[in-house]
């Protein structure tokens, strides 16, 4: 790649990006098109479809989602905010047309021109959410709190609508962990974790559905009379007939008759097919890139950045910890991708516009320290000048 | 509020940003309640960030877990598509086969490779036409790859769906349960289902004894290859006694009646039928609450036969001896209940004869001798009260009071108020005669060693003689002269219990008992008869007590079973039949009572 003395906007890209969490990315991406090979030719043919149908899209759609990741990854903060806001204000208008116009899949309207919009909702939604946190805890004179606020019941109401309560049930989590981490007084963790909690009790009290799927998950046998387990047994033979080591690519006959073999339970074909030692490795990426984006974050000066940083790393861990705990029957069943390897293209893009979000706010950016410890020295702090001698030493070594 | 103040100096809130004294506390609290702190956000990511690290945690170690367990799961999940499993040969105790499997070809299809649903469910449902058409057009609709048309099809049948030339449908060998002799001894084998399962009775035994495992673990067996199980069953004796029983049934208009044959030596149950049955090849009769086996799975209150068990706790506790007398000169009072007798003789009598007159204020005086503690070890040694436990799972709790008082003693003394399963009254009663060992009934073929090994001894073997005695008395002189068939030098004791409707005794119902034991010498078989409601006959006198019905029954089936079962009818009578009580000084019980009808 380029010296480091070169000054190109590649090679300064290059120097300051998180190579780490690209290389993991990188990795779960042909992780990703492996099992795609593994889990998706049962359900193609299935649906009565070439085998390697799914294959070939999910081959096709890596090379938008490369490029649409790094694209994404070359704007500054600044302009980071902006497309997040445009971003935002078209997925929504797709939901509500989405609502309006589109026809019902599996008994919700979330499909439009081809697209799921709420894919593309979810990393718009976590940048503004973080731009707000952080004026608010900056300035006084703009109401960022109050943004931020209003910002979640804005975004779920129309994927309450849908109704999609996976979607709705991340970004809540999200929104809740970034009020948290932007250092919410204690009173309000446990008032909203309590509201959070009283809602849940509710859904499950006035929401057949979703009381359906708890009572499912807690006792098969209490859905009135048919016993319906079938997807989770199967997928939990999976991982019993793998055993460590797997039966080996392509020797799966579990997966056969697994439903969404290729997108919730592809965690499970991996399980049967390379072992469960293959699925620890997986799990370990996954919570590689989470702990790094998370640990990265929290030594970030800039509080957009952080939050923003946090706020995308974990809209990604938790759908990825959601998809495994659903596939050991660890949760009830939830409509949950696990990010980057099941198969979606509407979900692929959406995540190459988060991981580029990604990669674009944990950017090294030596000006940002020297404004702010210039901030600092004029106050006269002696902690904050601190800072400025390390951020010195670190631009110039 | 550390917090707050913290709050306030990390906003850098210029100098106009202190909190005014004058707009109150209050405002200031709710700033500080609703602003946020920026400081904090580095160490509450970190937290977070700690909740990851276990959330991973947990689904490493359920992956892990999943690594060191390993047993694969049982497949009866999803038992609907898979190929009935092979069972075990189930024999009568002489290799007669009593349920089998055979080879049998099932027709399935699969749905999204039919061309023409509509023809295809014309076609079949012609061949078949026990098929539902519209279930199956239903089925064929589905997005299933694999569906049951109909399973263990006549090879006729499998030709004609064979020359429909319908692509999508095929056939499948099954191993299909057969029970050549339809009801015969149907309670004793249960049935096993389409899949191959055990649903009941031995069937549900044997997968109980390790073979649901085995086709758990994937083993393909065959009927070849599995060792076929050997009961207890004799299937000529239990053709003979259903059939006895079942025009018993009809003749005296019960309700439901049942027949044991159990040896008392090896505690297997040699015959058994119940009234109304059902054949297993049609198993879902079997469901029926009516076809229930009534030898364990009703209890009942078991009456007169009961007054052996009462005898004898009170001889073998040396509370009387044979010669002892008994007042029973007046109807027994207690409280505001009084106890009569049924063959009132208003006289002290010995305990022969409260045997042989079946005396209800006997029994309740010699239960009284004992105590109501003693009663209750009693029968809790000899078995009446707990659960009995054979191979059948079909067995029921008796029905024990639960303030049992001296009340209950003097009725249960004579029968009443205390529900028992009949095969746990025979076990007692069979420890009674056979010497005194309390032997566990079974349904599988043992031999004596086997069975007497951990068999418990409930009485004296002087008691069992005398025992014996009084039941061959009985035979002879007393109430159950109608099985006294001649050559076999039987013992009996009868038993009517009033039945309980709306929660009073009616006296139009009864529950009659015959217990009879052949030959009384060297007891071999102990026959139980049992009969639900029977009717009065005019050639029963209008009688409707068990002697008149359930003896005459199983007279009938002595009869008729006696030499199947290696007991021709001897012509000597045994000259010494009681040589224990004999020396005891009892030689009047060597001495036929009846003037030699033996013959």
């Amino acid at each position: 790649m380029a010296a480091r003395t070169e000054r190109s906007a590649l090679a300064n890209w290059w120097w300051t990006i998180d190579r780490w969490m690209l290389a993991a990315i990188g990795a779960l991406i042909v992780i990703g098109l492996v099992l795609t090979m593994a889990g998706s030719p049962p359900v193609a043919e299935r649906l009565g479809l070439p085998p390697f149908h799914f294959v070939h899209r999910q081959a096709l759609a890596i090379f938008p989602t490369i490029a649409v990741m790094l694209l994404v990854s070359f704007l500054t903060p600044r302009q980071v905010r902006r497309a997040a806001l445009i971003i935002f204000v078209i997925a929504m208008g797709l939901i509500i047309a989405a609502l309006l116009f589109g026809h019902e899949v599996k008994g919700s309207r979330r499909w439009i021109f081809g697209v799921q919009p709420s894919e593309f909702l979810k990393p718009a939604f976590v940048i503004l959410a973080a731009w707000a946190f952080s004026e608010g805890g900056k300035r006084k004179d703009v109401p960022g709190n109050f943004l931020a606020i209003i910002l979640l019941p804005m975004t779920i109401a129309p994927l309450i609508l849908q109704p999609d309560f996976g979607q709705t049930l991340l970004i809540s989590i999200v929104w809740g962990a970034l009020f948290f981490m932007a250092g919410l007084h204690w009173f309000w963790v446990f008032g909203i974790g309590g509201a959070g909690f009283g809602g849940a009790l509710l859904a499950y009290k006035f929401v057949p559905h979703v009381r359906a799927r708890v009572l499912k998950f807690l006792d098969p046998g209490s859905g009135g009379g048919i016993v319906d387990t079938f997807q989770v047994d199967t997928a939990l033979d999976s991982f019993l007939s793998g055993g460590w080591f797997g039966k080996g690519p392509g020797e799966g006959t579990v997966k056969r008759i697994l439903p969404d073999a290729h997108t919730d339970f592809i965690f499970a074909v991996t399980g049967e097919e390379f072992g469960i030692a293959a699925c620890l490795f997986i799990a370990s990426i996954f919570a590689f890139v989470v702990l790094r984006g998370l640990l990265q974050a929290s030594r970030n000066d800039d509080p957009f950045c952080r939050f923003a940083s946090a706020g995308l790393v974990l809209m990604f861990g938790i759908q990825s910890a959601i998809n495994m705990a659903v596939n050991l029957h660890l949760m009830p069943a939830k409509g949950m991708t696990l990010p980057f390897i099941s198969y979606g293209g509407s979900s692929l893009i959406s995540l190459a516009i988060g991981i580029g979000f990604l990669i674009a706010v944990t950017r090294k950016r030596p000006g940002e320290r020297i404004i702010a410890s210039a901030q600092a020295q004029r106050e006269g702090r002696a902690a904050a000048l601190k800072g400025h001698e390390a951020a010195r030493r670190e631009i110039y070594p | 509020m550390a917090d707050g103040r913290e709050t306030d100096r990390n906003l850098g809130a210029g100098p106009g940003g202190a909190p005014k004294a004058g707009s109150g506390r209050l405002k200031a609290f709710f700033v500080k309640l609703f602003s946020t702190n920026l400081g904090k956000s580095p160490l509450r990511i970190k937290l977070v960030a700690c909740v990851f690290i276990g959330l991973y945690a947990v689904i490493a170690g359920k992956l892990i877990w999943f690594g060191l367990h390993q047993e694969p799961s049982i497949g009866s999940k999803r038992s609907g598509d898979i190929i009935a499993a092979a069972r075990p040969d189930i024999l009568d105790r002489n290799g007669a086969v009593l349920a089998t499997d055979i080879k049998v070809m099932s027709v399935f299809a699969e749905p999204r490779r039919i061309i023409d649903k509509d023809e295809a469910v014309e076609l079949l449902t012609a061949v078949l036409p026990d098929v539902d058409a519209s279930d199956l057009r239903k089925r064929l609709g589905s997005r299933k790859g694999f569906i049951w048309v109909k399973r263990a099809v006549t090879p006729q049948q499998q030709q004609e769906v064979y020359r429909l030339g319908l692509p999508g449908v095929g056939f499948l060998p099954e191993n299909k349960r057969v029970y050549p002799n339809g009801p015969i001894a149907a309670h004793v084998l249960g049935f096993a289902n389409l899949d191959g399962v055990g649903i009941s009775g031995l069937e549900k035994y044997i997968d109980g004894q390790g073979l649901a495992d085995l086709h758990g673990a994937g083993f393909s067996l065959t009927p070849e290859s599995l060792a076929p199980i050997t009961t207890s069953l004799d299937l000529k004796a239990t053709y003979a006694v259903r059939d006895e029983l079942a025009k018993g049934v009809a003749k005296f208009k019960a309700k439901a009646g049942a027949v044991v044959i159990l040896d008392v030596n090896t505690g297997e149950v040699v015959a058994l039928a119940s009234l109304p049955d059902y054949d297993p090849n049609t198993p879902a009769d079997a469901l029926d609450p009516n076809h229930i086996n009534r030898v364990s799975v009703g209890v009942y209150e078991m009456g007169s036969t009961f007054k052996a068990i009462s005898v004898a706790m009170a001889l073998d506790q040396g509370k009387v001896n044979l010669n002892s007398r008994v007042d029973a000169r007046s109807s027994l009072r207690y409280g505001r209940f009084t106890i009569h007798d049924f063959h009132a003789q208003n006289r002290v009598l010995t305990v022969p004869e409260v045997f042989t007159f079946s005396s209800n204020i006997g029994a309740a005086r010699l239960a009284l001798m004992v105590g109501v503690e003693g009663h209750k070890a009693f029968l809790r040694k000899v078995g009446q009260l707990t659960r009995l436990h054979t191979e059948l799972p079909e067995t029921a709790d008796p029905l024990v009071p639960k303030n049992w008082g001296e009340l209950n003693t003097m009725t249960i003394a004579f029968g009443q108020g205390l529900n028992v399963s009949p095969l746990q009254a025979m076990m007692a009663v069979g420890a009674l005669a056979n010497g005194g060992l309390l032997v566990n009934p079974t349904f599988l073929k043992r031999d004596e060693q086997a069975a007497k090994r951990n068999a418990p001894r409930v009485i004296k073997p002087e008691t069992s003689e005398s025992l014996r005695y009084l039941m061959r008395l009985n035979a002879e002189i007393g109430s159950a002269k109608k099985a006294d068939i001649p050559g076999y030098f039987i013992g009996g004791k009868t038993g009517t219990a009033d039945k309980i409707v709306h929660g009073r005794y009616a006296k139009d119902r009864v529950f009659t008992t015959f217990m009879a034991l052949m030959p009384a010498d060297k007891p071999k078989y102990l026959i139980l008869t049992l009969m639900d409601e029977p009717q009065g006959l005019p050639e029963t006198a209008g009688y409707r007590t068990a002697a008149w019905n359930s003896g005459v029954v199983t007279g009938k089936i002595i009869e008729r079973v006696g030499p199947l079962l290696g007991l021709p009818p001897r012509f000597e009578l045994p000259t010494q039949p009681f040589p224990l009580l004999a020396k005891l000084g009892y030689g009047m019980a060597n001495i036929p009572q009846s003037g030699g009808r033996e013959h």
